[in-house]
Parts: C-alpha cells; sequence; structure tokens
C-alpha cells in the first residue's frame, strides 16, 4: 500500500538547511495498523505529511497503492487526498462554524455528491462513532473525545484505503485515549490502514507494528512485542 | 458558477459569519451610499443654477436706457436717454446676428385689472409678439400677442394662469373683455411661465402699439431685448457692441458711457455659470473617486484580514480534498457576492435619500439632486471588481499554503 525507497526531505531555514529525513526505506502493507514513535524532531509528523501527499519529498521514490508519486501538483494531489487518504489531527481541525454533521459531509463536498445524500451518508457516520444526537451541535460544543471521534467519521466517510493519525491522542486523558484507540482498531478490521504517529508508548504497544524513528531515520520497525532490528547500518549512522 | 450546491456552502459560510460579512458590506455599501449622495447634490446644485436661467432665455441681450454720465459733443452729463420705435425699427433693419426682437413699455401707474366685480393688481408689460419666445413663456390656450394686433392696434391681452384664476375663477376667459385701468381688452390667450415665479406669473401682456397708443406713450419704449440664436460668446459680445454704438450714435452720447445706456448680456453670463457647473463637477468628481478609492482600500483590507483569519480553515478544506482552484473559487464568489449586494444595498439606500430630499427641498439653487444611473452601476461594478481582485491575491496565496503550514498548531 505505501512503499518508501531512501526519501530525503529537508527544510530551507533562511541560510541554512535543515536536512529533516535522511533515507527513510518503508513498507506497509493494506490493512497494517502501524505507529510511528520518535521524539520530537525526529521527522516523524514530516513523514506523515509526505505520506498523506501535504508535502513533497525532496529525494527518493513514493509509490502509494502502487502509483509513483512525484512533482504532483497541487490539484492532483488534492483528488489523491480526497480519495485515498483521511486524516486525523492532534486539535482535530474541525471547521468551528460547521455544525457535526456538516463537518464530517465536507469530504462528499469536494467529491461531488449531492447535499442530501453526503448528509445522509454523514449522518451514517456519526451513528459509527456514536454522535448521533450530536448531529447539530458546533464543534465547541463537544468534548475532546467526541470532536476526535467526529474527526475520525469525518475521516472515514470517503472511504479511504488509508488513514493518517497525527497523534490522535495527544490532547485527550486516558480513558477517551482508549475510546479513540478502540475505535481506530474497529476501522482497521475493515480493511483500511492505519498509521498513527504518536509518542506514547501504551498507544503505540496497541498497534500491531511501531516504528521508532530517530534523527531521520528508522531506528527500528517491530512486529509489537518483537524486537526487531531492520537496518544495520541505518543504525551504524 | 452556477454550481447550486456551491452557492449552498456560500451562504451557510455568509449565514455562520455575519460579523465578518457585515463589515464588508458596510464599507461597500458605505461607499456607493456616499458617491451617489455627493453626485446627487452636484447635479441638485446644477439643476438649481440652470432652473434660475430657466425663466427666459439663456441667449437674450437686454437693453434699457439711463442717464449719461460723460459730457460729449458739447453736452452736459446728466442727461436722460430715451429709447423709441425707431430704435427698435433701426436695430432691427442693421444689425446682424439677431434672432428675436421685441421692445417692451412699462405701464408704471397703478394698475388696476377687473373683470366684472373682480379686481385684482398686476403688472402690464406692453411687448412685441417675439417676447413670448424671450421669456419662455408656454401658451395654455389661444394665442400670444401677434403681427395683426400690433399692426392694428387691436385691444388684444395675454393673461397668466394666475390672473385667470383671480378675475375667472372657473369662468372661460376666452373673448371675454376685462377692464385694464379702464380700457377694455378682450382676451386672446393663456400662458404659464414654467418655474412658477410670481414676478413672471402676476402679469398680463398688450400689444405694444395699443399700449402706446392708449395710454399716452407716444413711440417711447423703456426696453429692448434681442435674441442672438446659438451664437458664441465671443458672437454674442459682437453683436453687443454693435448696438452699443449704433444706439450712442443715434443718442448722440459717449459710446464708453456705461450709465447712458445698460446692456445685460444672459449669454455671458450663462457661460460664467456654466463653467462654474464645470469647477462643481469636477469637485464632485474628485470628491467621488476619493470616496471609492477609500471604499476599494476599505474592502481589500478587509478581504485580506478574512482570508488570513481563514487560513486554518483552507488548510482543512486543503487537507481533505479541496482543490486550489475551488478553494480561491470559495472565497472570491463569497467577496463578489457580498460587494455586490451591498453595493446595490448602498444603492438603494442613496438613491432612496435623494428622492426624499429632492421631495422636501425646494430652494433657489438646489433643485431635484438625481444620480446618474450609469456612474451609479459603474461605481458599484468597480467595488465588486475590486473586492474580487483584493480578494483574489490573498486567496489565491491561501491556496498555495501547504496545508500542513495552515494546520500547524499555534
Amino acid at each position: 500500500m505505501i512503499k518508501l525507497q531512501n526519501i530525503h526531505k529537508s527544510y530551507d531555514m533562511g541560510s541554512n538547511k535543515l536536512h529533516v529525513l535522511k533515507g527513510i526505506d518503508l513498507n506497509v502493507g493494506q490493512g497494517e495498523m502501524v505507529s510511528i514513535m520518535g521524539s520530537s524532531g525526529s521527522g516523524k509528523s514530516t513523514l506523515l505529511n509526505i505520506i498523506g501527499l501535504l508535502d513533497n519529498h525532496d529525494e527518493g521514490d513514493f509509490y502509494l497503492d502502487g502509483m509513483l508519486i512525484r512533482d504532483m501538483n497541487e490539484t492532483k494531489a488534492a483528488r489523491l487526498r480526497n480519495q485515498f487518504i483521511g486524516f486525523v489531527f492532534q486539535s482535530f481541525n474541525l471547521i468551528s462554524f460547521k455544525n457535526a454533521v456538516e463537518n464530517v459531509a465536507l469530504p462528499l463536498y469536494y467529491q461531488g455528491v449531492p447535499r442530501r445524500k453526503r448528509n445522509k451518508t454523514a449522518m451514517e457516520y456519526l451513528e459509527k462513532v456514536g454522535l448521533t444526537d450530536w448531529a447539530e451541535h458546533l464543534p465547541s460544543e463537544l468534548s475532546g473525545g467526541q470532536k476526535q471521534r467526529l474527526a475520525i467519521a469525518r475521516a472515514m466517510i470517503s472511504q479511504p484505503k488509508i488513514i493518517l493519525a497525527d497523534e490522535p491522542t495527544g490532547a485527550l486523558d486516558s480513558v477517551t485515549s482508549m475510546e479513540v484507540m478502540e475505535l481506530f482498531k474497529e476501522i482497521n478490521q475493515s480493511g483500511i490502514t492505519i498509521l498513527i504517529v504518536t509518542h506514547e508508548n501504551d498507544i503505540a504497544h496497541l498497534t500491531q507494528r511501531i516504528i521508532k524513528l530517530h534523527d531521520g531515520l528508522i531506528n527500528s520497525d517491530h512486529k509489537n512485542g518483537h524486537h526487531q532490528p531492520l537496518n544495520v547500518q541505518a543504525i551504524a549512522v | 458558477m452556477f454550481d447550486l450546491d456551491k452557492w449552498q456552502e456560500i451562504f451557510n459560510t455568509i449565514e455562520k459569519n455575519k460579523l465578518r460579512t457585515f463589515l464588508t458590506g458596510f464599507s461597500v455599501a458605505w461607499g456607493i451610499f456616499m458617491l451617489i449622495i455627493l453626485q446627487g447634490s452636484g447635479i441638485g446644485l446644477q439643476n438649481g443654477v440652470e432652473n434660475e436661467f430657466r425663466s427666459s432665455a439663456t441667449n437674450t441681450i437686454w437693453i434699457w436706457s439711463g442717464q449719461t454720465s460723460k459730457a460729449y459733443a458739447g453736452m452736459q452729463p446728466g442727461r436722460y436717454i430715451q429709447m423709441t420705435n425707431e430704435d427698435h425699427d433701426n436695430i432691427s433693419k442693421t444689425v446682424k446676428g439677431i434672432d428675436k426682437m421685441s421692445s417692451r413699455y412699462q405701464i408704471w401707474n397703478a394698475s388696476t385689472i377687473s373683470y366684472n366685480n373682480e379686481f385684482g393688481s398686476f403688472s402690464i408689460r406692453t411687448v412685441h409678439p417675439d417676447y413670448l419666445y424671450i421669456e419662455k413663456m408656454q401658451i395654455t390656450d389661444g394665442r400670444f400677442i401677434n403681427k395683426m394686433d400690433i399692426d392694428e392696434y387691436r385691444k388684444s391681452v395675454v393673461i397668466s394662469t394666475k390672473v385667470k384664476d383671480a378675475l375667472f375663477k372657473d369662468e372661460d376667459p376666452m373673448g371675454k373683455y376685462i377692464q385694464v385701468n379702464t380700457v377694455p381688452f378682450k382676451v386672446v390667450g393663456i400662458f404659464t411661465d414654467e418655474d412658477g415665479r410670481d414676478e413672471n406669473m402676476q402679469v398680463i401682456y398688450l400689444p405694444l402699439s395699443t399700449a402706446q397708443r392708449v395710454y399716452g406713450a407716444g413711440n417711447r419704449i423703456n426696453t429692448l431685448a434681442v435674441t442672438v440664436g446659438d451664437a458664441s460668446v465671443e458672437e454674442s459680445k459682437a453683436i453687443q457692441e454693435d448696438i452699443r454704438s449704433r444706439l450712442a450714435a443715434r443718442h448722440k452720447y459717449d459710446p464708453t458711457d456705461d450709465r447712458a445706456m445698460f446692456l445685460w448680456n444672459s449669454v455671458e453670463e450663462f457661460q460664467k455659470f456654466k463653467s462654474l457647473f464645470a469647477s462643481i463637477r469636477l469637485f464632485i468628481w474628485i470628491i467621488g473617486i476619493g470616496t471609492i478609492i477609500a471604499g476599494v482600500v476599505g474592502v481589500s483590507n478587509i478581504m485580506m484580514i478574512v482570508v488570513k483569519e481563514r487560513t486554518k480553515e483552507i488548510g482543512i478544506r486543503k487537507a481533505l480534498g479541496a482543490t486550489p482552484g475551488s478553494v480561491i473559487g470559495l472565497i472570491l464568489q463569497e467577496a463578489i457576492l457580498i460587494t455586490g449586494f451591498a453595493g446595490y444595498i448602498g444603492l438603494v439606500l442613496g438613491v432612496g435619500l435623494l428622492e426624499l430630499i429632492s421631495k422636501q427641498i425646494d430652494t433657489p439653487f438646489f433643485r431635484q439632486p438625481e444620480v446618474n444611473i450609469n456612474v451609479a452601476l459603474g461605481a458599484t461594478l468597480l467595488l465588486i471588481v475590486a473586492g474580487a481582485l483584493a480578494g483574489f491575491f490573498p486567496a489565491r496565496k491561501a491556496a498555495a499554503i501547504k496545508p500542513i503550514v495552515a494546520l500547524r498548531d499555534e
């Protein structure tokens, strides 16, 4: 589903260059639930943005569902995002002046689905995350956990192949975090690939595979519970 | 553009952001409103001045005699000049460029005019037929003084609608005889003067020749009036000087003596007012354009703030699959809708206020303020385009922002 080969990414910080990703090789198959860990500045969010087509990589090959992604223009990237990828963010990123059902329905608006139909579909997804009673409420009237469930419903509605979650539990208490992770697991069981960026160990351990990033390189990649040093050379650097 | 769903999305956004919408709309509506009020006032001023001139033709030279103030050909100053019918005939024959011409003799003794038991005191003007055009009167019934009245010394009279109301009430005055200083005259016509000023309405007109004979004026006249067609200021001045020198020769006074004969050239006066209008109009345009520029700057500012405020929303929309084109379209269409609607509101309010004012105000030199609808529509269109442009550049910039930058947590 996701195939990365020697991905490099650097940012211009005025006069000097910040080399964030220094050659990432990664394969994620369909239906996997993977967590990406690493300290801040290790490049985990940048990696997620590149996979999510929110950012371009400088070097290397990136295949998404068998398609080579290179020099995407904005319009094409937007279409692919809409079709393939659902996003869940730490700060939820709901549109504050739209109510729950309108927020969930928004990706379908960009697919050209008629209003009535997309609101009906949105209600189905709200039911799946247990927010039917809150359909007419604005995000500001919801709790953190409810907001994140709303964001997950929004990520789901376009029936993506991949869900990318950037610190989805970062703003939630532990009980709510567990509820959200349960939701992700259910979604994963329906065959959707899920990538979660987190720095919390107990969250990472709820996934099947943990990838640890350090200083722009993959430090370790192991099935949950089994430590598997992947690339000896990479560690040596 | 006519995608119903897109409009629903826009109306939804507007409905949820009332204050922002109001502020944008207000600056546009205010700009248009001010422009219309200014334009309207300017035109009101112009209409007022033009109206002051409407009572008589704007191409007339008036001539009336005075008293000499300079010694000439052995004669002492202080001599009274008296014009006569011969002056009229001489000027009419010799001066070129004259279109219409009439003498006037004013009956000065108390003018009592009566019909049966109704009495009134009105001015009596005794004139030639051409006077109709000089004073720009409208005949509502019958006719004005004609050449046969003059030639045959007929006792005909033309009365104003006001005189008719005073003497005849509901009776038809045509063909009836009224007493003018105890002499009966037959009513042959009724006139009205469009400006409705009393001094031009409390008047009756008699044939000059008849009046001179009946009231013992001999061949004396007080005033001469000639129109000069569509002559320019220079041409009218040449005619004026021609008349002055001929009269000076006939009455033997110094042609430079400006107290012996008074000449008033309305072409020249009207030209002065015309250049005054031009200055007023220019002034109003400058202020109007200034107002529009202020409006454009206001709209641009607000649009930039709006786009900045919406950066995060745009980032979210892009992450969910909005293309840059759809983001720009959304912001632009909203900007155009708001500025268009607000511009229309300003237009309606401005025109409404002008209508109200024009009904209330009736003073000289300010009349019927109105606005050129093309100017108003043009200004509204300009503001819409400005709003769209002002929205377009920040919108394009916002659409080009990477979603990750827009979504970055503060």
